[in-house]
């Protein structure tokens, strides 16, 4: 899992490259895990090449969801490909975290 | 085609095990979702005997059987920790709560139970077996 990152005023967006499993996720949690991820308004998640997630990777997203909401920051997931989806539809997350198709939507939101 | 592999419970063979599953049904014509959920619930269970059960230890290992027959996937994982799991103890998670107490973890089994037709673990004293059993279309 490699995780690259850019930053506006605003919003962070992390660009997840690889496999989020119970190996990899620690990265994803250090990263979400940082303070100053609650300075933005937006976390923006292109998960593009985001090839597969298990429930580590899930969980990493769960753990933080009721910070980032009280912290007022939108936690906002794009470019996500179907069999991903697939795995947090399973769960019930997809009515529960913000998943739009394109970055444009994200950015909007 | 080779259809067992032994692995050593380190969370760095999860990738192993799962190249490994992707590699067997390659042949078979699965739609990408059924293959990614195939091996979705084998690398849950795998990496709840390497993590839980098996405490992480490389000098423990597990081995993994499937077999595909009559447009079904069977799938035997076996190690020989003595902490085996019990499915009695299994609740399903409200997710709402989840994100309501920031839970890391307990959602792994909901995700095999929900994508395979039958999940069954059997002990024999410190030799535990999870079959996994799917009916693929």
């Amino acid at each position: 899992m490699k995780i690259t990152q850019q930053a506006t005023d605003t919003s962070l967006t992390l660009n997840l490259d690889g496999e989020l499993d119970a190996s990899s996720s620690v990265i994803l949690d250090t990263e979400l895990s940082k303070p100053e991820v609650l300075d933005y308004q937006k976390i923006l998640i292109d998960c593009q090449r985001l090839n597969y997630i298990s429930s580590a990777g899930l969980g990493v997203f769960i753990s933080h969801l009721q910070r980032l909401q009280d912290a007022n920051v939108k936690l906002i997931f794009y470019n996500m490909q179907e069999k991903v989806h697939n795995v947090f539809e399973i769960l019930g997350l997809d009515s529960l975290m913000t998943i739009v198709p394109t970055q444009a939507e994200a950015v909007a939101i | 085609m080779k259809k067992d592999i032994r692995i050593s419970c380190s969370r760095e063979n999860l990738k192993v095990v799962r190249d490994f599953v992707n590699d067997y049904l390659a042949t078979y014509n699965l739609s990408e979702l059924q293959l990614n959920q195939i091996i979705l619930a084998v690398d849950e269970v795998v990496a709840n005997l390497i993590i839980h059960a098996n405490g992480e230890d490389e000098s423990r290992s597990l081995c993994l059987s499937i077999n595909f027959v009559n447009h079904a996937v069977d799938i035997d994982i076996e190690d020989s920790s003595p902490i085996s799991y019990r499915p009695s103890t299994f609740r399903e998670p409200d997710m709402n709560e989840h994100v309501r107490l920031g839970k890391k973890g307990g959602v792994g089994m909901a995700l095999v139970n929900r994508i395979m037709d039958s999940v069954e673990f059997t002990t024999s004293g410190t030799y535990n077996v999870c079959r996994l059993h799917k009916r693929v279309s």
